[in-house]
């Protein structure tokens, strides 16, 4: 690529430059928004403006890129990992060699004192929701035109809200990504609690605190991931690759020995620390997941010996005996579940899972449309993503022992979610509880661990999810934006007072049906593929002593898909069809709504009819994680 | 220099000495020096026009420079070298040389803000200023007392300005009442601290901080547990816990705070808060680390000794961090409720020191230098107010982001640096302390200060209620209908601005301000706590 051959003149790698640049546009354009002299609304609308299709243009050069590393990785595809992608990273580090522009990873030291590292990278999961994030952020600021009051603060609230957003998207250390995460909730407070509706400020201050306390559950679980000195799994690592020397399959030794050099690599080991802390999200998954190993053959160790005691048993039951030992200080299986529990709740409250749902409807009533469609459409993404970058990776044996217990939590979230939606009289509402419902189906499609003859059907469901993520982040701010629109013309969001909009509006009811259809999960929509990939999944979700849990499991999260069609439809009925002489007036829309909604629409059946679109390039990390997971159980 | 008794020879010794103890005194001696000068300008009707706080800020400006020379061996290396001076009365190390460099910061910060503030103004100049510098001095010996008499006369030496400071609005009730208020509880506090003194000189047999130190360990290898010590250590730390309006010897703090002027709030808020967590922390880490003239301490001394001390600071940081948040949500006084503010941050203050190790004071004075600015900016902002609108009413300041727009975005972001969001210095700050409670609890198995940790993270859910609620009715809530918009002048925003920047960019500085500041002021202290070990199963 051109580009790449530019790489030289600058000190940073150009994959660096990009990642960053995604991150500190957005913040630079607010800053260039204190230039504009006062009064001047318009021409701040279309520096923001171009702000946000910098952006967007940035992400899709990231994307090239991406592709581009698939491409590269074609023959292994396990190189294309991001982990693996970070590893090389740092062994080429440690061995002074210059950071590679098609690794899409980028580390820099930061803050020595506790060996905080500006370290970014992209995998499919990221990627896909980084061009979500961008892409609505250019039509919801068009959707923000309308915005009179104080434009100003608003512009810099709204980028600095997305730097916020796409910083916790490509940051994968655990500080970095916890400042990101931070930084989101300032701006979306004052972006509610001030240009909200009536009742803004309770709304604001509710999301705020919700946040923040999660976010302080994820706090305590940094410390203890920090504090946790990873020394034991050097050794570790060191008997593992004297291991495969013995084994002498030449492929498990390279790969032993990569994990050896990788560990050398570490900033604090190569300085030599009493120590070894890092913040490095790569390497504590590896801590984790090697603990969880390590317990995990214990167990089948022990199963073995009790059921047929033989010498041979007595000998594998003492190794793995032995290897647990070694590993018994590093994010032991309890402090695992704790950790789980503790990062678990946190992100979930951002999801938002029953029953830590409470702020969402009070939040989406009262935001503006354009935040409305954010809120929807991104934040809750991360949620989401925080729980398959951290969660998971990094505590998975409390993955393992809770799995039924979350994916009870996500179907009682589309169960409850879907009956609230149906009570709702206020249209923003009801497109607040159907959140719950379909990040529900997230939750569940996560949730469902299972042993690697069945790891297939977890793929489905962690691929589902996934998309069902990407799915909602379109129909939900479709969705908003639709809402927005009538609000515009009618003022009120009463359900029971519209009526007959279709004869008035026949452009904008027939696109927002086929949004409003998307979402329901109709077939050659969107939403339908992440549903039935969840539920499909679910149905073999098979828990130890509880084997009909995942039928139930998924026979109710199906079953719901009816309750959905009936509040869908039934929205349909009492807002577009009939007839009300009072809205025969309203405009249809003009061509700054056509356009959003023509996009958003355009994506709605775009992914429902060709997934693969996506599940190209997404599916390989997705499914890598449901492989290393998988391969943990006992 | 276990004698005090005068005899011949130690005289002699003395007279020796003084020389380099006046050369390390040199700061204070500025500031004396410039107290007699305010008094003698005042004398002279030549100087009547002047407003003295250009002096002061002179005077302040010469210390300032002279702290950060004195600063310099210990920027340069880990020095863990702790000069006695006046016959061992007070003690020149690391610590020293940091809070003094904080005092002379804030004091230099202090005077810049009133010469804006018109606080004082030019008739009452003299004796304001007089007051401060002496307020000043007393806390700089806090920090270097190394003798119990020492405590308690320097504590009194800092107190005594604090009181005509707080009363300095003489036409006001309120301020006199608060004067008062804080005189009774400051002579009642010293008086219960002397009488522990009395107890800790009598049970080990000087008031030398190194050797009581060594017989409180030889105490301690040779019984068990001992009520009379667990007594005096319990009252001097009384004294110590009204010095930092720790909860319950806060009642002072709300009324004091409201009574006064924002800018004197500022000041005791601050730098009386410096000076006595120095105090706390060099008086508990001596006593339970052992001193470096005495490498024998162990990890079995350091936990029996900790028993003395760690549950009672971990309660009084526990209950201080919560009462004043969760008091501070009612207020409708802007400093009152910046008042319940200051209590909650000397919980959070005092967990740094109850972790009993040589990082945790390291943390918490990092949280000072960034208390400094956060506070003193909140502070400022509010003063600045005042004199736009002459209000400190949280109602009155609906609104206040059309009137002043740059104010009020640096009082974002000193609030919220106060809560403790990141990327904002003040989260930094938090981090560290946070840090060290998880590190010494998980390494040196102390579960409490887990538990305090616990207490000290969801504080900081509880705080983000009323410093947000001061945000909205800032920014959220309209401006009242017809009201005036005054100017503020350029160079109080430039003030305001400077302090705003450093909060919000500080992040930059971590590593230098923590590597080479806060944990070299602490190098005396260090030796024993890191030999400790890892304490038995976990």
């Amino acid at each position: 690529m051109l580009l790449a051959q530019s790489s030289s003149l600058v000190t940073m790698e150009i994959d660096g430059l990009i990642m960053s640049g995604l991150i500190f546009v957005p913040a630079l354009f607010a800053v260039l928004l204190l230039l504009i002299p006062k009064g001047k609304d318009e021409a701040m609308r279309w520096l923001t403006l171009t702000g946000t299709v910098v952006t967007f243009i940035l992400s899709l050069m990231l994307f090239v890129d991406f592709l581009n590393m698939h491409q590269y990785h074609q023959a292994r595809e396990a190189d294309s990992f991001l982990g693996a992608r970070a590893d090389a990273a740092m062994r080429a580090a440690a061995a002074n060699e210059p950071a590679q522009s098609r690794d899409l990873i980028c580390r820099i030291p930061w803050i020595d004192r506790f060996g905080i590292e500006y370290f970014l990278g992209v995998d499919g999961l990221s990627m896909s929701l980084i061009l979500l994030t961008t892409l609505l952020a250019v039509l919801s600021f068009i959707v923000s035109w309308k915005i009179e009051k104080a434009v100003r603060g608003y512009c810099m609230l709204y980028l600095l809200l997305q730097t916020g957003i796409l910083g916790t998207f490509l940051a994968l250390d655990f500080f970095l990504f916890y400042i990101f995460w931070e930084l989101m909730l300032l701006p979306m407070y004052f972006l509610i609690g001030i240009w909200g509706g009536a009742r803004r400020e309770y709304a604001a201050i509710k999301f705020f605190l919700y946040t923040l306390l999660g976010s302080i559950l994820i706090l305590i679980a940094l410390l203890v991931f920090y504090f946790t000195d990873l020394k034991p799994l050097q050794s570790h690592f060191q008997a593992e690759l004297e291991a495969a020397k013995a084994g002498g399959d030449a492929a498990l030794i390279a790969a032993a020995q990569r994990e050896v050099d990788t560990f050398a690599g570490l900033r604090a080991v190569r300085e030599g620390k009493e120590k070894i802390n890092t913040f490095d999200l790569v390497i504590l998954a590896k801590a984790g997941q090697a603990a969880a190993k390590a317990e995990a053959d214990h167990r089948r160790a022990t199963n073995a010996h009790t059921a047929k005691p033989t010498p041979e048993t007595q000998a594998a039951l003492e190794k793995a005996a032995k290897n647990r030992e070694r590993l018994a200080d590093i994010l032991p299986p309890r402090l695992q579940v704790i950790c789980f529990v503790l990062l678990f709740i946190g992100f979930a409250i951002k999801v938002p899972m029953f029953p830590f749902h409470t702020w969402l409807p009070d939040a989406h009533v009262e935001a503006p449309t354009p935040i409305s469609m954010i809120l929807a459409g991104i934040l809750l993404k991360l949620g989401g993503y925080g729980i398959l970058r951290i969660c998971y990776p990094v505590c998975p044996w409390g993955g393992y022992e809770l799995a039924w217990l979350v994916g009870l939590f996500g179907v009682i979230s589309i169960v409850y979610g879907a009956f609230a939606a149906m009570a709702q009289t206020d249209f923003k509402k009801l497109v607040a509880y159907s959140s719950v419902s379909h990040m529900g189906y997230v939750i569940m499609g996560i949730a469902i661990w299972m042993a690697p003859e069945n790891a297939r059907y977890w793929a489905w469901g962690m691929n589902g999810a996934v998309y069902q993520m990407l799915a909602h982040g379109v129909t939900s701010a479709g969705m908003f934006f639709m809402v927005g629109v009538i609000y515009d013309r009618a003022h009120h969001r009463d359900l029971n007072r519209f009526g007959g909009l279709a004869n008035a509006m026949p452009v904008y009811s027939g696109l927002a049906a086929i949004i409003f259809f998307g979402a329901m999960g109709l077939p050659g929509l969107c939403g339908f593929v992440g549903e039935v990939f969840t539920v499909l999944g679910t149905w073999s979700f098979t828990p130890p002593d509880m084997a009909w849990m995942g039928k139930v499991y998924a026979v109710l999260a199906a079953a719901t898909v009816v309750l959905t069609a009936a509040y869908i439809l039934w929205t349909v009925q009492r807002v577009f069809l009939g007839s009300n002489e009072a809205y025969m007036s309203f405009p249809d829309l003009d061509r700054r709504e056509l356009f959003i909604a023509g996009v958003l629409v355009f994506l709605t059946v775009l992914l429902g009819v060709w997934p693969s679109l996506v599940f190209d390039w997404l599916e390989p990390c997705v499914t890598g994680l449901v492989r290393t997971l998988s391969a943990l159980t006992p | 220099m276990n004698q005090h008794f005068l005899t011949g020879e130690s005289v002699t010794q003395l007279t020796q000495s003084l020389g380099g103890s006046l050369a390390v005194f040199a700061p204070e001696l500025v500031l004396a020096g410039g107290i007699v000068l305010l008094l003698l300008l005042r004398m002279l009707s030549a100087f009547n026009r002047l407003h003295l706080g250009y002096v002061a800020l002179g005077i302040g400006a010469v210390a300032l420079w002279l702290s950060w020379t004195q600063w310099q061996p210990f920027l340069m290396a880990d020095n863990s070298v702790q000069q006695s001076a006046f016959g061992g009365m007070l003690v020149f190390d690391g610590l020293t040389a940091f809070i003094r460099l904080f005092l002379m910061a804030g004091l230099v910060l202090l005077v810049w803000l009133t010469l804006m503030t018109g606080i004082p103004d030019r008739e009452d100049s003299a004796d304001f200023y007089v007051l401060l510098l002496g307020a000043v001095v007393g806390m700089n010996l806090m920090a270097s007392a190394n003798h119990l008499l020492m405590v308690f006369i320097s504590i009194e030496m800092a107190s005594l300005p604090s009181y005509g400071l707080v009363g300095f609005l003489k036409g006001r009730r309120q301020s006199s009442e608060a004067a008062l208020k804080y005189v009774v509880y400051g002579g009642a506090a010293a008086g219960v601290m002397l009488y522990g003194m009395s107890f800790l000189v009598g049970r080990c047999g000087s008031g030398y901080l190194p050797d009581v130190a060594l017989s409180f360990q030889a105490l301690l290898r040779d019984g068990g547990f001992d009520p009379l010590l667990l007594v005096s250590i319990l009252m001097i730390l009384i004294g110590l816990a009204f010095k930092l309006s720790a909860v319950p010897f806060h009642f002072w703090c709300p009324d004091v705070f409201e009574g006064a002027a924002a800018e004197v709030g500022a000041f005791l808020s601050v730098a009386s808060k410096g000076a006595a967590v120095a105090l706390t922390g060099r008086f508990c880490l001596t006593l339970v680390a052992g001193t470096p003239a005495d490498p024998v301490a162990n990890a079995e001394l350091w936990n029996s000794a900790s028993h003395y001390f760690g549950p009672a600071l971990a309660f009084f940081a526990a209950v201080t961090a919560t009462f004043g948040n969760l008091a501070a949500y009612t207020q409708t006084n802007l400093k009152r409720l910046l008042a319940y503010s200051t209590i909650a941050h000397a919980g959070i203050l005092i967990m740094g020191i109850a972790a009993l190790t040589a990082d945790g004071l390291s943390a918490a004075l990092l949280y000072l230098v960034v208390y400094l600015f956060g506070n003193f900016g909140a502070f400022a902002v509010v003063a600045l107010l005042r004199n736009a609108y002459g209000t400190e009413d949280l109602a009155d300041y609906s609104g206040m982001v059309r009137r002043a727009p740059f104010l009020t975005v640096a009082m974002a972001i000193f609030l919220l640096s106060l809560v403790g969001l990141p990327p904002l210095m003040g989260y930094v700050a938090k981090f560290e302390i946070f840090a060290e409670l998880y590190q010494a609890g998980y390494n040196l198995n102390r579960p409490h200060l887990i538990y305090l940790l616990i207490v000290g993270l969801f504080n900081t859910v509880i705080s983000l209620f009323y410093y947000v609620k001061v945000l909205k009715v800032m920014i959220i809530e309209p401006l009242p209908e017809g009201a005036a918009v005054q100017p503020i002048a350029p160079l109080a925003n430039i003030y305001v601005g400077i302090l705003a920047f450093v909060t919000a960019f500080g992040l930059r500085v971590w590593d230098p301000l923590m590597e080479h500041g806060a944990k070299r002021a602490t190098a005396p202290m260090r030796f024993v706590a890191e030999q400790v070990p890892a304490a038995g199963p976990r």
